[in-house]
């Protein structure tokens, strides 16, 4: 069943969407780079752009539409090569779900480029975009779903021929980060659908705002559940291949999973503490609900150091730390993740600050939070993606990922780092001091604003400084992209770049692991628990809505 | 299914710290009274001028001897401009809005609260130092997002 080459079918689809999301990968961080540099005053807009479009195509296109299309066509790549062959059923609904995407996203794209919709990717009520804009968001997921569910029914054909077997552990992930995304999106599309689209086309009048808000965040914070669980997935399974073990334990693999789906929903109001409307009481169940994501997290850090050791001392490493030397530093692809899960550290801990519930009004909506996702999306994430890329696109055209080629993805990634390490602290440091986000500039003339830009790193120039080196490490990443997608040499049979997957052993693995009702039906228990009174509350006591608002 | 001993230890060592944490931020919620802001009293948003206590922003003397502030935010500034309040004093900020949501931060304090059309916010604050304090809308609100901000003075009594 193991594919030594991917079919013609996937190749195409995996490519396409490799394409849009590098696409959107190189537009987003450029977008990026004008910011730090308006905010610098060294760069002035022409009138027909502002700095809130930028803004607004620099987050959806980043952590939307790059992470979505990478996803896809990473799922589909892997799917192919551990189940087998698509049918021609499972890849033309991938494929009409791939033009659904599309066609949302371009509509998305259009509206922002013709300032009608800047109103950023959490499009808070009761600013109000063009129509369009929303019909492009709900055409967006819907066509994910579409190429979601075409996933899981290739998954289904292969769980039929090989009844009572568990599913290789990549397809188990995939179904388990397919069904986190359709039940996390239901929230995102109830707003867009019922509310949103009625509202902005003027068939109703007012808006339910807290409401919409809560929908949005229901979909919210599973959403970086959605980019992590990729990246989770290359640690777990792709990794220990190109350190050349195994998957330290399936059945642990399986259950951070299962963990995911459980508890990294029911949690959308820690975006929500400071906010009317809510009691104190539900904030406070959903901070203790957000704390259990934490377990699977130790679990695969667990994983991960054990997998790194044991592997570092069959290498011949002795002594406590002796191991460590003996990891495959100098292949790319391996120390790309490595240092994304290093990134993920602090991430982590300051995702943990940010969720503590009275503690988050520390922070809330200033600039540490923007440090925050750049270091947890912004690096973990999207550079376990650059790692994957890196064999991916040769795997997927027949070239070679040639000597020249891994040393220029070194310097792609650290450069990547450094810029981070630069421009997340700065944004960290800055907000503890309380300045605020997404702001095109913070000229309040007040001793506390002025000084805020005194220090050593938290000041403008280091953020510039950051943001500069990320756009050239972005734009040499691009460079690499296109080489090895049309330039580098073509491979041969034996220089060939494969697909690497760990070989896990399932034999203990229980049975139960994989019985998706059951978890499915937990997860709708958790959620009902964590948000129908408060949801009913808001719709019971709902307000007058709130008119159509275009204050940009 | 099999978990290896430093497995186990690294897991229970997590989950005992987790219980710790929320322990924490529990007894301190609830116990402290240390929550963060919030509210559950709705009102038109179409008509906040218009409706008591927002017809009249600005600060009040409640019964007890607290004082109250009466804050409304829209684009891009809040109302009353400028308001003085005595240090020492334990304050209430009460917040809606008229348009899209904003919010109401107070720089170098716990004060950030959420301010959101149709609902109203509540947080309680002790001014220890006398002095002027910033405070910015840090959620995007419309072009002039950056501009929103005003001060608050306070006064020794």
């Amino acid at each position: 069943m193991i594919n030594s080459k991917v079919p013609k079918g996937e190749r195409k689809l995996a490519l396409a969407n490799l394409g849009f999301a590098y696409t959107a990968f190189l537009i987003g961080t450029l977008c990026g780079l004008f910011q730090v540099f308006i905010r610098n005053d060294a760069l002035t807009l022409p009138s027909w752009l502002d700095y809130y479009q930028v803004l607004t195509a620099h987050g959806l296109l980043l952590a939307i539409v790059f992470t979505t299309y990478f996803i896809f066509a990473f799922f589909q790549t892997g799917m192919s090569r551990t189940l087998g062959a698509f049918g021609p059923k499972v890849l033309s609904w991938n494929w009409i779900g791939f033009a659904i995407t599309s066609v949302g996203t371009i509509l998305v794209v259009i509206m922002i480029i013709a300032g009608e919709a800047s109103v950023l990717y959490t499009f808070y009520a009761p600013l109000q975009a063009h129509g369009l804009f929303y019909i492009g968001l709900a055409l967006f997921v819907i066509g994910t779903w579409v190429q979601g569910f075409a996933l899981v029914g290739h998954y289904r054909v292969w769980r039929k021929q090989n009844k009572g077997e568990l599913s290789p552990l990549f397809a188990f992930m995939t179904v388990a980060t397919v069904i986190l995304w359709v039940i996390a999106c239901l929230g995102v599309v109830a707003a867009v659908l019922f509310q949103f689209i009625p509202w902005a086309f003027g068939w109703v009048e007012g808006i339910n705002v807290e409401l919409s808000r809560s929908l949005f965040w229901y979909f919210g914070h599973p959403l970086v559940y959605f980019w992590l669980l990729p990246a989770y997935m290359a640690w777990y399974v792709i990794v220990p291949k190109i350190l050349g073990t195994k998957v330290f334990s399936d059945s642990l693999a399986r259950l951070s999973f299962v963990l995911f789906i459980l508890f990294s929903i029911p949690v959308g109001f820690h975006h929500q503490l400071t906010e009317p409307g809510i009691a104190s009481f539900w904030k406070f169940l959903q901070t203790v609900l957000t704390f259990m994501v934490i377990i699977p997290s130790l679990m695969t850090a667990f994983s991960m150091f054990a997998t790194f050791e044991l592997r570092g001392r069959e290498l011949g490493g002795r002594g406590v730390f002796g191991w460590f030397r003996k990891l495959p530093w100098k292949d790319v692809r391996f120390t790309s993740i490595f240092i994304a899960m290093a990134f993920f550290i602090p991430g982590g801990a300051g995702g943990i600050i940010n969720a503590s519930f009275q503690m988050n009004e520390v922070i809330h909506n200033t600039l540490w939070v923007v440090g925050h996702f750049h270091i947890t999306v912004g690096t973990p994430v999207a550079m376990t993606f650059f790692g994957l890329t890196f064999w991916l696109i040769p795997y997927l055209t027949g070239r070679r990922f040639t000597k020249s080629l891994q040393r220029l993805a070194f310097i792609q990634v650290i450069s990547w780092s450094v810029g981070m390490v630069f421009m997340s602290t700065a944004q960290h440091l800055l907000g503890l001091l309380g300045a605020p986000r997404r702001t095109a500039y913070t000229g309040y003339a007040h001793d506390d604003a002025l000084a805020w830009f005194d220090g050593i790193l938290s000041n403008h120039v280091t953020m510039a400084v950051g943001g500069s080196i990320l756009f050239l490490s972005a734009a040499l990443l691009v460079f690499i992209v296109v080489q090895l997608w049309w330039i580098a040499p073509q491979a041969n049979e034996k220089n060939r770049e494969t697909f690497p997957v760990a070989p896990s052993d399932s034999s203990a693995t229980p049975h139960f692991l994989e019985n998706w009702k059951l978890w499915i039906g937990i997860a709708f228990v958790l959620i009902a628990i964590a948000y129908t009174v408060p949801l009913a509350d808001m719709i019971q006591h709902a307000p007058p809505g709130s008119g159509r608002f275009q204050t940009w | 299914m099999h978990l290896h001993k430093y497995e186990k230890n690294w897991l229970i060592f997590g989950i005992v710290a987790l219980i710790l944490f929320l322990s924490v931020v529990g007894v301190s919620a609830f116990h402290q009274g240390h929550t963060p802001s919030g509210g559950h009293m709705k009102i038109d948003p179409e008509k906040v001028n218009e409706t008591a206590p927002f017809d009249n922003p600005g600060l009040y003397q409640r019964e007890d001897g607290t004082y109250e502030v009466i804050m409304t935010a829209k684009a891009f500034g809040y109302d009353p401009g400028k308001v003085q309040v005595p240090a020492g004093k334990e304050i209430t900020f009460t917040a809606t809005s008229e348009d899209v949501v904003h919010s109401f931060s107070i720089v170098k304090t716990n004060v950030n609260m959420m301010v959101v059309p149709g609902e109203i916010n509540h947080k309680k604050h002790t001014f220890d130092e006398p002095g002027t304090y910033l405070v910015v809308c840090n959620e995007y609100c419309g072009s002039g997002h950056h501009f929103m901000s005003t001060e608050i003075e306070v006064i020794e009594q």
